[in-house]
């Protein structure tokens, strides 16, 4: 590292200690960016605790260092008998730090009341999790993979799981909320700044765990319902091989390679027209019906070395797109 | 002062002049009187073997993680291979070493003794136990083979339910028969604490370590059934079908996770009450002083096993759980806060105008201090509602209970190994090596940990095999710290293996401590004492004085006998 880089890391350090001097982007030492009405909220009760923490960890090291520097073992010096206890020193720091840890859960609580309840009229969004992809669908019913919201309105995300516990969490919004099988939870943002930022799975949920990742897109004023109208008919804007690829891209990356290399499922690549051998030892030729069932009922045949695991995209993909896809598909060929 | 009572130099005396050179390690010899023993020390001295064997092999896993975290990318083990490494690391760290570390390996070999006693109340029972941890160590070795696990230390379900390997069956059934071993343990330290205590030790002269050791026990006996039961609703759920948490069965994944964390939340207090005791009698011992506050730090063990029982809600705080239980949760939570507050200042002020040695145990006691202090700490903002939303799930939590944890237990066992060695092998380490490695591993476990609280508050989640490119950083100046934290280990293992066979004889009382294991000789004979010794004040060193000649401590009253 050099010099320099070093210098704008100590002043980076620094300035994450002072609460005030937060910029809104790219975030502090500490905490990244501030893109919701709640973060700043968040952060100060955050900064209250860390300067109480700061305060104590200073005292009782200091206590500490000072009591080895001056009674350590040497020549010349013995211990002193002092007083085994002391009921007034000792309520002082059981009194002090009752009070403290008091205020502290009142201001997590304050804040938290807040994070928990959205203001009437929210924009909702439902946000479903599932191995390993998010998908959030919107009011005229697009399903997209990025959350999409306008800037300074309040959005209630309403959350649920197809498969396992996930858990929605996005570090610039302050907001995380796990996704539980068998019921709905609820988060709400009211986004602070136009950008693009981070949305992460936070509760592990196996191999790709660490690639369940999205984007939250903030949109300024008017451009969110563009957004909408024109991913809404995305498709029709597309040859089908074109929406193939997108959706592709999109939903089937994460496990399905398109260069040959094997993943956690067979890579696409050449897989059109191909006898496939299945787990059970019998073969079936990938045709339209094959990627159509492997698409809506992935467990009924298993491509031979791999392992159960997809879950079923039924409601999540239309007819069309799955014909969208099956026509990429055709491309893919081996040379 | 007069209530000390100098062990006699009697043909009854352990300690007596031309006393035979039998000890508990020579008293009898060959494979099975090892095996079969029902001798409390040799039982205490094969956990030994046995959790270190363990934490070699959780911290191999731990290198292995950090090594692959070096990059953002793929390093050098696939995806579902790492996290079978962080699913290990955590089962194996936590259930095969931190918490029977300090109980049943120092506490097997040093309460008995302190209690002036031959043994704990139930030998056979105690043997019973070191079995059952074996066989538990055993089932969790046999899920790496056939597979390994990949649920993560926590088995959430619905996914340890569906995951596709099969070694969860394997180190469930581990964990439900190791808690098996942790239940007996703290029924054989209840009763033998409260039957068998030698006359003038009443329940508040008892030393801090036996209060720490007591609290745990508690609590293993009241929240480890429950764990019982919820592994073994897991594996049925999982091998019948029957639906108890998965909701594609009509059952509920957030019950798991509540009678999940009814147990182990207590258990992390399982871990820290008796690295608690032990920092008591560091600190007191190495200060030369009276422990201050001593009813205030017992009754604080107390309180802390008690109020264990009433927070583990902030485990779920994100889970959908109502915002009235989280309210509760959190104000609950902060209450045990307070306890531990008392007994670090407590040990303070136990420093206040002593005489600090600083010996290698000392110095652990005194990192255990900064570690648990920062560990504590960061605490506070995980029992805060708007604060724990955000950093629930991520590096901040790993940070949070690697300091607690780690600087806390692994630190306060390091403490315990390096201050009871002389004492179960008869043999002096070397000191300046000693010292060596508690400085390399302060600061290896610094450089590994605290890079962790940053990057976690800035977002990173917690168990990513992959990570986002601005994270680089962190991971790699942790990575290099947990390479330093093992060179501090290694060098531990080689100068403890020294001394066993070349280290300086050991005499009885080297560190001039006032509690009843000291009045033995070292390593101490089969009986411990012929009779039951009379105790007085543990933290009363005033008739102790150095006798360079021994290196050890001696009794002024009756100095003959300190052989």
């Amino acid at each position: 590292m050099t010099v320099t880089a070093l210098m704008d890391y100590a002043a980076f350090i620094i300035h994450g200690f002072i609460p005030g001097l937060n910029g809104q982007s790219p975030g502090t030492f500490w905490m990244p960016p501030q893109a919701s009405t709640l973060a700043p909220e968040v952060d100060w009760v955050f900064y209250l605790i860390l300067w109480i923490c700061i305060f104590f960890f200073v005292l009782i090291v200091a206590l500490m260092t000072w009591f080895v520097l001056h009674y350590r073992k040497r020549e010349g010096h013995a211990e002193e008998e002092t007083a085994h206890h002391s009921m007034a020193l000792e309520l002082t720091w059981t009194i002090i730090p009752l009070i403290l840890v008091v205020l502290i859960f009142y201001f997590g609580f304050k804040t938290y009341l807040r994070m928990k309840v959205a203001p009437a009229n929210a924009l909702e969004i439902y946000v479903i999790g599932q191995k390993w992809n998010w998908f959030f669908q919107y009011p005229n019913g697009h399903i997209d993979e990025d959350l999409h919201l306008p800037v300074d309105t309040p959005v209630q995300l309403i959350i649920r799981s197809e498969d396992v516990t996930h858990s929605l969490f996005i570090p610039a919004f302050r907001i995380k909320m796990d996704a539980v099988p068998g019921r709905y939870t609820r988060a709400w943002v009211r986004a602070r700044e136009e950008g693009v930022f981070p949305v992460y799975c936070a509760e592990y949920c196996g191999t790709q765990h660490s690639d369940m990742l999205a984007d939250a897109i903030v949109h300024e004023p008017g451009l969110y319902e563009v957004w909408l109208e024109k991913a809404s008919n995305l498709l029709n804007t597309m040859t089908p091989v074109e929406a193939g690829q997108y959706l592709v891209n999109k939903r089937c990356s994460q496990c399905h390679s398109v260069d040959g290399t094997a993943d956690v499922g067979p890579s696409f690549l050449g897989v059109w027209g191909r006898e496939e051998t299945l787990a059970d030892g019998s073969t079936s030729v990938v045709e339209e019906n094959y990627i159509r069932e492997s698409i809506l009922e992935p467990s009924v045949k298993i491509a031979a070395g791999y392992e159960n695991v997809m879950p079923s995209f039924k409601g999540k993909l239309k007819e069309e797109e799955i014909t969208a896809i099956i026509e990429y598909l055709k491309t893919l060929k081996k040379d | 002062m007069s209530d000390i009572v100098a062990y006699p130099g009697t043909a009854a005396s352990p300690q007596a002049e031309g006393h035979t050179e039998d000890n508990y390690l020579t008293h009898s010899r060959g494979i099975m009187s090892w095996l079969i023993t029902l001798d409390h020390k040799r039982i205490g001295v094969m956990y030994l073997i046995s959790i270190l064997a363990a934490f070699f092999l959780g911290g191999m896993m731990a290198l292995l993680i950090r090594t692959e975290l070096l990059t953002p990318g793929d390093t050098i083990v696939d995806a579902d291979t790492y996290n079978k490494l962080f699913t290990l690391h955590g089962a194996v760290m936590i259930f095969l070493f931190i918490i029977p570390g300090i109980p049943a390996a120092m506490g097997n070999f040093v309460l008995p003794i302190m209690l002036g006693a031959k043994d704990v109340a139930f030998p056979r029972l105690n043997l019973t136990s070191y079995y059952l941890y074996v066989i538990g160590a055993v089932l969790a070795v046999v899920s790496i083979v056939v597979g390994g696990v990949d649920t993560g230390w926590t088995f959430y379900t619905p996914y340890s339910t569906t995951t596709m390997y099969w070694g969860v069956y394997w180190l469930t059934f581990g964990a439900f028969i190791l808690g098996f071993s942790s239940i007996f343990t703290g029924l054989n330290f209840i009763v033998t604490i409260h039957k068998l205590r030698p006359p003038g030790m009443d329940w508040f002269k008892m030393p801090l370590f036996l209060w720490g050791l007591y609290g745990t026990s508690v609590i293993q006996i009241l929240a480890t059934p429950v764990l019982g039961i919820t592994l073994l609703l897991l594996i049925v759920e999982r091998a019948l079908g029957i639906g108890i948490f998965d909701p594609s069965l009509g059952g509920d994944p957030v019950l798991y996770q509540h009678f999940f964390w009814f147990y182990s939340h207590p258990a992390v207090y399982i871990m820290i009450l008796p690295a608690m005791g032990v920092i008591s009698e560091l600190v007191s011992v190495f200060s030369r002083k009276h422990i201050f506050g001593y009813t205030f730090i017992a009754y604080s063990s107390i309180a802390i096993a008690l109020l264990s029982f009433l927070v583990w809600g902030h485990h779920m705080f994100t889970s959908g759980q109502s915002g009235l239980a989280n309210m509760i949760f959190s104000l609950l939570t902060f209450s045990v806060s307070i306890p531990s507050a008392i007994k670090v200042f407590n040990w303070l002020a136990t420093m206040y105008k002593g005489s600090i040695h600083l010996d290698t145990p000392m110095l652990y006691a005194l990192s255990f201090i900064f570690l648990f202090g920062l560990g504590g700490l960061t605490g506070l903002f995980l029992g805060a509602l708007a604060t724990s939303v955000h950093l629930h799930d991520t590096y901040f939590i790993v940070a949070h209970f690697h300091y607690v944890m780690f600087g806390g237990t692994v630190i306060a066992f390091l403490g315990a190994l390096h201050y009871w060695w002389p004492k179960i092998t008869g043999r002096m380490y070397n000191e300046p090596l000693g010292r060596l490695s508690a400085l390399i591993i302060f600061v290896g476990f610094n450089m590994t940990f605290f890079p962790q609280f940053v990057m976690g508050s800035k977002g990173m989640p917690r168990r990513y095999y992959h990570y986002a490119d601005e994270f680089t950083f962190y991971h790699v100046f942790s990575s290099i710290g947990s390479y330093i934290m093992a060179i501090g280990f290694f060098l531990i293992a080689g100068y403890l293996l020294h001394s066993m066979f070349r280290g300086r004889k050991a005499p009885a009382n080297p560190w001039g401590a006032a509690t009843l294991e000291w009045k033995c000789s070292s390593p101490p004979p089969h009986h411990n004492f012929d009779e039951p010794p009379q105790a007085g004040d543990p933290y009363d060193f005033s008739d102790l004085v150095y006798d360079s000649a021994i290196g050890g401590y001696v009794s002024k009253q009756n100095p003959q006998p300190a052989g």
